[in-house]
């Protein structure tokens, strides 16, 4: 019988800690980012020009349909050789994470754009309103409202994708878990506590999330 | 001969109480239509018989035989007790309830095939001739979604007659039809009633009622408010809230 | 900015890739049959009579939707043979890892589904005395199925996507492979972009299929 020991782990905690800041920070970084892309991208795919729909388009297909580690390995290892930048860890998981959410981000804008009835716009242009004012004033307030449990799905995904930066040496939670690992020679102990920490930080998001659903589902705010 | 008989049945949903105390008797080829407001609990009573709700207290006997034992939360009844039951008693919903990925004879012949164990030839012919009983027998391969209400409702009927229940309850079989559909659904029950089957109504259909029933029951004020034959109960209704609620549907003729 | 792209030592070596390709079929299609499985067979658990059974499904559930799936695997690669004196492999871990997260999630796809028919549909089947597991198999699972069908496709979709994360316990696949060969021929970008391309043409029409297979499903619901 294995005898569970997480002492030598535990002394070493400010490594991990280390190691979820920087989770956190990327996780925030790439929430930020893709906030913006998002909104762009969907803006974008509603456009009626079709030079912007259609990169647009394609930007989030293969964004949603290719692995995000295939895609961390593109910004990391193959984006360098063509483009003189310094590549950092940090700024290949931005760059991937902040695309990769923003094309998800942008399908739930659509879909939450797409979704206000019509009647909307006649009212808001019944009253001399242009699109782009009704857009920013009528629509998207209503449509984020109603996509706000996907957008919280989609951001706890982030984190959990964050993950992968470990395997380009970014110091994340889980890199950190590795080599304390190694160092410690204790993996049943640390990866079962970064476990933990992982599964209670999602849950607090996740319940925090269907906490605030609900503060605006009694409001009315979410019946529209 | 009793088919079924309840003895003391209570109802209370969170602390509101539906009824409480109901006795029913009611013998092969009774057709007892059961009225009463919206809220005066008929279709709970209708439910409580095929135990789709539990009673809280009370017992129920169905052909001379007792179902299941008073438990701490009700009624308690085995899987077996529960499926004899439901056996002997076919229910016909207000909103069908068919099933949407079955064709229309797929939707009679199923408890044929699960139930009963009939092989499935033999249940697909079964319920070929109980949709010509309601006249449906061209619709046997179509899905429900192809059906008007009223068909739907027929099929309905159908499957809960492939089953030879020895009692039928309808839950307000016509209240969810568009008012040109209620007539062919009325004349399949108004058939049955004269082939002496044994029927529970729940109905606002009050012409019908009178018509076609050999008892009424008025359910208010949390039970059997009234009952009798329909001369008795809808023509010289004796209590205030039955002439109350007459009075309210007065457009309809006897 | 002029740079040259050369697909060359690529295509010479595609044998490599092809082992990586079967690799990841073979993880996927293993992933899938026990991800759908388990997760009708946990979605049914959270129905049960018996409180333990509907707990413990929960709690699985929770577990695996709430940690990200590279730390389940690496949890399963090395941790697991400390508590159970098993020997797991690469395959072993990524497998564990991959099925269990994706039979979470398909436990909530069927959830839903299964929550999604109308109490109606039961109530009629308990009335022709159908048993609560015919019910559930002959009248509520067809029509649930039916519902979720593109969820579950989406959800097939992740999975092919997941198979890449084996690669970080060193199992063959097309990622795995794809590094091998970066690191002879120093050409990332090509063998990522190679990469990348080669997961999109094989996933986006079933994406597509599954864009048909909501509008249609909407359709007929209306």
């Amino acid at each position: 019988m294995y005898e569970w020991d997480f002492g030598p782990v535990l002394a070493e905690s400010g490594v991990l800690l280390a190691g979820f800041r920087n989770t956190l920070e990327l996780t925030a970084t790439a929430l930020a980012g893709g906030l913006v892309v998002g909104l762009l991208l969907a803006l974008a795919r509603l456009s009626p020009r079709r030079r912007l729909r259609w990169p647009a388009g394609v930007v989030i297909e293969v964004f949603r349909t290719t692995p995000p580690l295939v895609q961390l390995f593109w910004f990391y290892f193959g984006l360098p050789i063509v483009v003189s930048v310094e590549m950092t860890p940090f700024l290949a998981a931005a760059l991937t994470f902040t695309i990769q959410s923003g094309a998800f981000f942008a399908e739930i804008l659509r879909a939450g754009i797409v979704s206000i009835e019509r009647g909307q716009w006649e009212a808001a242009s019944a009253i001399g309103m242009r699109p782009h004012q009704t857009m920013r004033r009528v629509i998207l307030p209503q449509a984020v409202k109603r996509m706000f449990p996907s957008m919280m799905e989609r951001s706890i995904e982030l984190m959990k994708t964050t993950t992968l930066v470990a395997t380009v040496s970014y110091a994340d939670l889980l890199f950190q878990a590795n080599e304390l690992a190694q160092k410690t020679f204790r993996p049943l102990e640390v990866f079962t506590l970064v476990a933990l920490v992982y599964f209670v930080a999602i849950t607090c998001l996740s319940g925090l999330g269907s906490l605030l659903e609900r503060r605006f589902a009694r409001s009315g705010e979410f019946a529209a | 001969m009793s088919v079924l008989k309840l003895v003391g049945i209570s109802k209370s949903f969170g602390g509101t109480r539906v009824f409480e105390n109901v006795d029913l008797d009611v013998e092969k080829g009774d057709r007892i239509a059961i009225l009463g407001a919206s809220g005066s609990g008929k279709s709970t009573l209708l439910r409580c018989i095929n135990l789709l709700e539990t009673p809280d207290a009370g017992s129920i006997e169905i052909g001379g035989t007792k179902v299941g034992s008073a438990g701490r939360s009700g009624l308690r009844i085995s899987e077996r007790d529960l499926q004899a039951l439901r056996l002997r008693a076919g229910m016909v919903f207000q909103q069908f309830n068919l099933f949407p990925h079955m064709t229309v004879a797929g939707n009679v012949a199923e408890g044929l095939s699960t139930v009963r164990r009939m092989s499935r030839p033999d249940a697909r012919t079964r319920a070929i001739m109980e949709l010509a009983r309601v006249g449906l027998a061209d619709k046997a391969d179509a899905y429900p979604a192809r059906l008007s209400g009223g068909q739907k409702q027929r099929v309905a009927i159908a499957r809960a007659l492939a089953m030879d229940p020895e009692i039928l309850l309808f839950d307000e079989p016509t209240s969810a039809l568009d008012p040109a559909l209620v007539g062919e659904v009325l004349g399949v029950i108004e058939q049955l009633a004269e082939e002496g089957r044994t029927m529970l109504l729940v109905t606002h259909e009050i012409g019908f009622a009178y018509h076609v029933a050999n008892r009424i029951l008025f359910l208010a004020e949390g039970g059997i408010y009234e009952s009798g034959t329909p001369d008795e109960v809808l023509k010289h209704p004796r209590r205030p809230l039955t002439q109350h609620f007459l009075k309210e549907h007065k457009r309809f003729q006897f | 900015m002029n740079y040259n792209w050369s697909f060359a030592p690529i295509f010479e070596n595609w044998q490599v890739l092809a082992i990586g390709a079967v690799g990841t079929l073979r993880l996927f299609v293993i992933c899938l049959v026990i991800g759908m499985g388990l997760g009708l067979v946990v979605a049914l658990g959270r129905r049960a009579e018996a409180r333990p059974l509907r707990w413990l499904s929960r709690a699985f559930v929770e577990v695996f939707r709430n940690t990200p799936v590279l730390v389940q695997i690496l949890w399963f690669y090395y941790a697991l043979p400390i508590l159970a004196p098993v020997e797991i492999g690469p395959f072993t871990a990524a497998i564990l890892g991959i099925s269990l997260n994706s039979a979470a999630y398909s436990a909530e796809i069927f959830r839903g589904g299964i929550q999604s028919i109308e109490p109606g549909q039961w109530e009629a089947a308990r009335a022709i005395a159908m048993t609560p597991a015919q019910v559930m198999r002959r009248v509520i699972l067809p029509q649930a199925v039916r519902r979720i069908v593109p969820a579950l496709t989406n959800r097939g979709v992740e999975i092919f996507k997941m198979s890449t994360l084996a690669s970080v316990v060193a199992y063959v696949e097309l990622l795995n492979q794809g590094k091998l060969i970066a690191s002879i021929y120093f050409n990332p970008l090509e063998v990522y972009t190679i990469i990348a391309a080669l997961f999109f043409l094989l996933l986006y029409p079933i994406v597509r299929l599954t864009y048909a297979l909501e509008r249609r499903l909407a359709r007929s619901d209306a």
